[in-house]
This record gives structure tokens, C-alpha cells and sequence, in this order.
């Protein structure tokens, strides 16, 4: 149960080897220990985050997640609930492409949609009937400032943001009365494994501001928070340039 | 019940109005629909709700089931030479009042609403201003009926099912659907009640004065101003007193000793903006409060309302909290521990919490209730609206009181950590072996029970 102070009971991490997920099970360790389930491909990198999170206290369970397996994400809900309610799931798995290559490459295009947009939706979907079950939890979406208004430098990715964005938005309405609500964080660029050897843009941000990002918008109730706070302001303005100008932005 | 009725779910929360959860709530008429209700129950489980006067999530069963025992709300029988009543468990104290104090009895403890249960008054097992005189309302009850996850209705007394019943007393609803109780009720000569009022400048002269002098008076309680802050710390209003005998009532009223009248006068409009609540509003209340009260008064004579149930009055008080609530803290620590309970007034009041009084009393010797709250010490409890960093300051404060082998009061709980809860229930296992006995499949359940594994 999450409680009267917004502190969850137990947190699943869709994608639990993201920078910004475990940023976010850290924050919340560094107030009270609680069960975290780290739903991810079988990889080093998974067991090294279930061995740092235990040692700062949590009650780890490990459950396999494959993005691009169909039968993976009902599989991974069962088994994530399997130990108890789901309090807080972050949906936090998701490719960043190379730009060059998904401006020709097919395959490559409908890999990073699998990936950023059909998986997530599939798993936003297995989570909210999980979560109606429950009658409470908070569903909390990873999309991006990039979805807001994809640009000609990486619209690949911004569209697949883009739809995950609208999945989990129209879903947050749906869910109403039910108990359950979604946050939809838009971080801008993100300082992570993600983006490494990429040069900061602007308003560049941190896993971990996300992650503040995420504990205080599910404490103070929000569905949409960007990250940094500014970011909601220049992507107002962003939207709502011309088109002509906007393209000939160097973003 | 129909079909439709089991469909339906609605949010529910507690007084604080923190934390809603959703869940179907059946209105309950007669053993056959709660009976129904509990077998029919999914994985989800059943809880029965009173008056939903826990602050946080007691009463609330997220995608189960919650029986609203409201409507089942008769009187079965009174006898009125011993004061023993049969009533079924969604009747509030309120109306047990409205009904006996007539008839020349009171409940015999009463917490700062009248408006619970009795149901809720035995899974919570309530305390009032005479804790040190009479225990809790769990002492007070002969027999309940009680139904559990078999079905099955059992009639339970602290004879025939000790374990049973003491799990069942303070046990959350978390042992079966109480139905119905026998209470003994207090005899009282008048409704009005002689009240002595004394001013304490600090916390230090408050606790002497309350553990020099309590034992002369069956009800008492203290009103700390937690805003002040230095040598002021801890000033203090003592109200306490007792009943009226009837040659001590001004000749006017003798004639109608008994007359009682206790309604709600007014209600708090939805609409309170959150923030109003400032420390510069509450500190100007609080002042107010502390100066109006007489620095010493004896024998002042209190309505019913007036001395026990002063919020009653304004219906709806918690809604001036704004729409993101408010939490209780309610702490006990033993008696030796003084210096613990000074460190949590100390560091709630430095926080800078904007809150109104905190009530501070003596509690007499405890109950054989395994999750029973009172036990030999200082209770306290101030109503803190929520805020930044509030869950940080709690969970250090709980730290300090389980230091002191002190508690949390789990009708007032929303937030306390599971870990430092089984600290400070010794007796958790004994709850959880009798919970296994009448109802190995978890049946009863809440959020609380799953927000602290219980």
C-alpha cells in the first residue's frame, strides 16, 4: 500500500536496468527499505542492480522481461504480483536508436517501435488490469520531451515517445475512479547509459532528478511532470512554433 | 444484497483523508448479508467500517470487499438496574447516549468523537479521558458476537475464548465481523459533569501536575500549545473532573438531572483552500486558546458535549485541512520514559508543523489485547497536516518513542513503517496465531493489514 505520506510498500521496475529506474528504487531506499522488483533480460548488469539494491536495503525479487517477446509482459505481471499488491510500477525500458541509421533502415524503425511503443503498451495494459484488481497503485510512464514535438534529428525516437506518451496519457483517463493513476514523467535529455558519448543538450538533466521527479509527483498527486520543471515551458513554446521556423532550429 | 451492489465499487478513506482506495462497499442487514458478503469474498478479502473515524486506512479493503455496518444499528435489549446493554455493532456511541443517558447511563469510555462505533470501539479498542481510572472499551465488553471466516457466529467472552476475544479486542477487524456486544454502561446521577481547569506554563510543571493529581479525578486530559517553543515549551491547559452527583447540581436543574442533548451545530464546507492552515493562523488560535483558559478553576459544570466531545460540534472538522489531509500521530511511551516524549514534542514543535493542540495524558495499567494501544505511560497526539519532510520527522520520531519501548495507536496510524511496527506490538505473533486459527485464508484484510503485513 502506498501510505498517508505517499511512501510505497513495494516498487516494480519495468526495465530495472535503466539508469532512471534504479535511480528511483535508490530514492526511495534512502527513506525506508521496501520490496522492488526488477523486471529485466537476464543480464550481469541485472544482478549487479539487484545486489546494489539490497545492500541499501531492499527486499529484491528478480523476474525476466523481454521487450521484444509478446508473452513476456503478462508473464512478468503475474510473477511481479505473485509476493503481494503492486504499489508503484515504472515503466522505464526503452532505446534511444541510432538517428542515422532508422532514417533508412526498416528493420531498425520497426525494432525501436516494438520497443518504445508496442511493449509499453502492452505492459501499461497487463498493469492497469492488475492494478484495477487492486482497487489502488500508481503506474508511472517513461516518456520524453521528445515525443512533445518529434524534429527532424531523431523523429524515429520522438514518435515512438510520442505514442507511448498518448497510450499512457488516455490511459491515466480510463483509469479514473478505479483506484489506480498514471504518471507521466517527460524528462529532456538525460545524462545516462542511455545517451553516453552524446554531447549534453539543453536543460540536460539526471537520473536522479528524475527519480525526484517521480517520488514527488506520486506523492503530490500529479499525472504529467516534466523534468526539469522548465521543460514544460520550452516545449509549450517548441509546440507552438511555426513549422518553418522550427525546423531550422539547431534541436 | 444484489449483484449490482457487490459491482459497485466506491473510494473510500479514512478521517485524515489521506490515501483513497477503492473498494465495493455492502450495507449490511442482518448475520445473513455479512455471512453472504464473507463467503462470497474474493482474494481480496472483507472489512467491516463503522463511522470511518480511523484516520488512516483501517477501514478501507483496495479492489475487496467492505461491509458498512452502519445500518445495522439496534438496541436488543437494556437492562437498566445493572447497565449491561445488547446492541449491534454498527450502533455509535452517539446514539447510545442519546438513548441511556436519559436513563441515567453513560458509555463507559468515550473517545473525542462520539460519533464511532461500537464495533469500531472494540476493534480499535478505543480510550478515553478516564483511561486511568477504567481502561479501555474492550474491558467493558461482557460478550461480542463474532462472525468469522467459516461463517460460523460466535458468541465470545474473555472466559469462554480468551485468545479470541483479546485478538479481537484492538484486533482491527482483522479476527471476523463483530455483530453484536453486550456493554456495561456507567451509572451517572446527572448528565453534567464538575470540571477543575488548571493553566501549566511548561511541560515539565504539566507532567507533575498530572502524575501528582490524576488519581482524584476519573476523567482528565491535557491541551498542549505545540507551537510554543523555548521556555514556554509544553504550556498546557488541564481540564479534568467527573460526574455530577445530583445534590451537587444548581437547585434549577435538579429537577431534570438527566437532560442531554448532544447534536452537531455546524459543518465544515467542502471547500477549504489547502494552506489555510498557516503557522501564523494556528499559532494566533493556539494563543487564544491558552489565554482564555482560566489560570486555575475548580468545579465549573460542563455539559456532556462540552467537556468530552468539543469538536462534535462542527461537523466535518477534518475537512479544514484541505483536500490533502492531515495524519495523527499518537505515540505512548512508560512512565520513566518522560525525557522520549519531551524529544518528540521538542522536534514536531521545531519542525514547524502547523498544528493545533496536542493532547497529552496518563494512561492506567493495560489490557490483555494483543494489539491493544494502551499501556502504563504518556500518551500523545497532535493532528499534523500533511507536508514536505513529514514522513522523514515520523519515521525519526518513531525511532525515538520504540528507543523508549513506546507505540503507535494503529486507529490512528497511516504511515508508520511495517518494520518498526512489529518493535512495537510484542504480542504480534500471539495476534497472528489466532488470526491463523479462526481464518487461515486471510478473509479479513485492509489496507492496513497489508500496508503493515499484519
Amino acid at each position: 500500500m502506498i501510505d498517508a505520506l505517499g511512501s510505497p510498500s513495494s516498487l516494480l521496475l519495468v526495465g530495472g536496468t535503466s539508469d532512471i529506474a534504479v535511480a528511483t528504487a535508490r530514492r526511495y531506499l534512502a527513506e525506508r527499505p521496501l520490496r522492488v522488483v526488477v523486471a529485466a533480460r537476464d543480464t550481469p548488469r541485472r544482478s549487479a542492480v539487484a545486489a546494489e539494491l539490497t545492500a541499501a536495503g531492499a527486499q529484491v525479487q528478480v523476474v525476466d522481461f523481454d521487450a521484444d517477446d509478446p508473452a513476456s509482459p503478462g508473464r512478468m505481471v503475474t510473477e511481479a504480483a505473485a509476493a503481494g499488491d503492486i504499489d508503484v510500477a515504472v515503466v522505464a525500458f526503452g532505446l534511444l536508436g541510432e538517428a542515422d541509421q532508422l532514417r533508412t533502415d526498416p528493420t531498425a524503425v520497426a525494432q525501436l517501435a516494438q520497443v518504445n511503443y508496442v511493449a509499453p503498451a502492452v505492459v501499461g495494459t497487463e498493469l492497469a488490469n492488475q492494478l484495477r484488481r487492486q482497487g489502488h497503485g500508481v503506474i508511472v510512464a517513461l516518456s520524453s520531451v521528445a515525443g512533445e514535438r518529434p524534429r527532424a534529428s531523431n523523429f524515429v525516437y520522438g514518435s515512438t515517445k510520442a505514442g507511448l506518451d498518448a497510450f499512457y496519457s488516455g490511459l491515466a483517463d480510463s483509469l479514473v475512479g478505479t483506484g489506480v493513476s498514471v504518471l507521466v514523467v517527460r524528462p529532456g535529455f538525460v545524462r545516462s547509459k542511455m545517451t553516453e558519448g552524446l554531447a549534453d543538450a539543453p536543460l540536460a538533466t539526471t537520473p536522479e532528478a528524475v527519480a525526484e521527479a517521480i517520488v514527488t509527483g506520486i506523492r503530490r498527486g500529479r499525472h504529467t511532470v516534466w523534468v526539469p520543471g522548465a521543460m514544460r515551458w520550452v516545449m509549450s513554446g517548441l509546440r507552438h512554433t511555426p513549422r518553418a521556423l522550427f525546423r531550422r532550429l539547431p534541436i | 444484497m444484489s449483484e449490482r451492489t457487490l459491482q459497485e465499487t466506491v473510494p473510500l478513506v479514512g478521517w485524515g483523508r489521506t490515501a483513497p482506495t477503492r473498494a465495493a462497499l455492502v450495507p449490511v442487514n442482518g448475520d445473513d448479508d455479512v455471512r453472504t458478503a464473507v463467503l462470497a469474498a474474493t482474494g481480496r478479502g472483507v472489512v467491516a467500517r463503522g463511522l470511518a473515524r480511523s484516520y488512516g486506512d483501517a477501514a478501507q479493503n483496495a479492489g475487496g470487499t467492505v461491509l458498512d455496518m452502519t445500518t445495522a444499528n439496534r438496541v436488543l435489549h437494556a437492562d437498566l438496574e445493572s447497565g449491561l446493554v445488547d446492541v449491534e455493532a454498527g450502533i455509535s456511541l452517539d446514539e447510545l447516549m442519546n438513548r441511556f443517558v436519559p436513563q441515567g447511563f453513560f458509555v463507559p469510555v468515550t473517545p473525542g468523537t462520539r460519533l464511532v462505533t461500537v464495533g469500531g470501539a472494540i476493534a480499535a479498542d478505543i480510550h478515553g479521558k478516564n483511561h486511568h481510572v477504567a481502561g479501555s472499551f474492550g474491558q467493558h465488553v461482557r460478550w461480542l458476537d463474532l462472525l468469522t471466516a467459516d461463517g460460523q457466529v460466535r458468541r465470545i467472552s474473555p472466559d469462554s475464548d480468551p485468545d479470541l476475544f483479546w485478538a479481537t479486542v484492538g484486533g482491527m477487524g482483522l479476527t471476523g465481523v463483530v455483530l453484536r456486544a453486550q456493554v456495561q454502561m456507567k451509572a451517572i446521577e446527572s448528565s453534567r459533569c464538575l470540571v477543575d481547569t488548571d493553566r501549566t506554563p511548561d511541560l515539565d510543571s504539566l507532567m507533575t501536575l498530572l502524575a501528582e493529581t490524576d488519581h482524584l479525578y476519573e476523567y482528565s486530559v491535557a491541551w498542549i500549545d505545540t507551537l510554543a517553543k523555548g521556555k514556554r515549551m509544553g504550556r498546557s491547559v488541564v481540564t479534568r473532573g467527573r460526574f455530577a452527583k445530583l445534590d451537587e447540581l444548581p437547585a434549577k436543574r435538579r429537577s431534570d438531572p438527566l437532560r442531554y442533548h448532544g447534536s452537531v451545530k455546524a459543518s465544515v464546507p467542502d471547500v477549504f483552500p489547502p494552506g489555510l492552515l498557516n503557522l501564523a493562523t494556528v499559532a494566533a488560535f493556539n494563543e487564544l486558546w491558552y489565554r482564555k483558559a482560566p489560570t486555575r478553576k475548580r468545579d465549573q459544570l460542563q455539559s456532556i458535549p462540552t467537556f468530552f466531545h468539543p469538536l462534535d460540534a462542527v461537523g466535518g472538522w477534518n475537512r479544514i485541512y484541505g483536500p490533502k489531509g492531515f495524519v495523527q500521530y499518537q505515540v505512548t511511551v512508560p512512565f520513566g520514559q518522560e525525557e522520549a516524549m519531551r524529544e518528540v514534542l521538542d522536534r514536531l514543535s521545531s519542525f514547524g508543523t502547523a498544528s493545533f493542540l496536542a493532547v497529552l495524558k496518563r494512561f492506567g495499567p493495560g489490557n490483555p489485547g494483543m494489539l491493544s494501544y494502551p499501556s502504563p505511560g504518556w500518551t500523545l497526539a497532535l493532528d499534523i497536516p500533511v507536508m514536505k519532510g513529514l514522513a522523514g520527522l515520523l519515521d525519526s520520531l518513531d525511532e525515538v518513542v520504540v528507543a523508549a519501548e513506546g507505540r503507535t495507536y494503529l486507529a490512528k496510524d497511516s504511515r508508520v513503517r511495517p518494520e518498526t511496527f512489529e518493535e512495537m506490538y510484542d504480542r504480534i505473533d500471539d495476534f497472528r496465531a489466532v488470526r491463523k486459527r479462526v481464518d487461515p485464508d486471510g478473509v479479513f484484510t485492509s489496507d492496513l493489514a497489508r500496508r503493515l503485513a499484519l
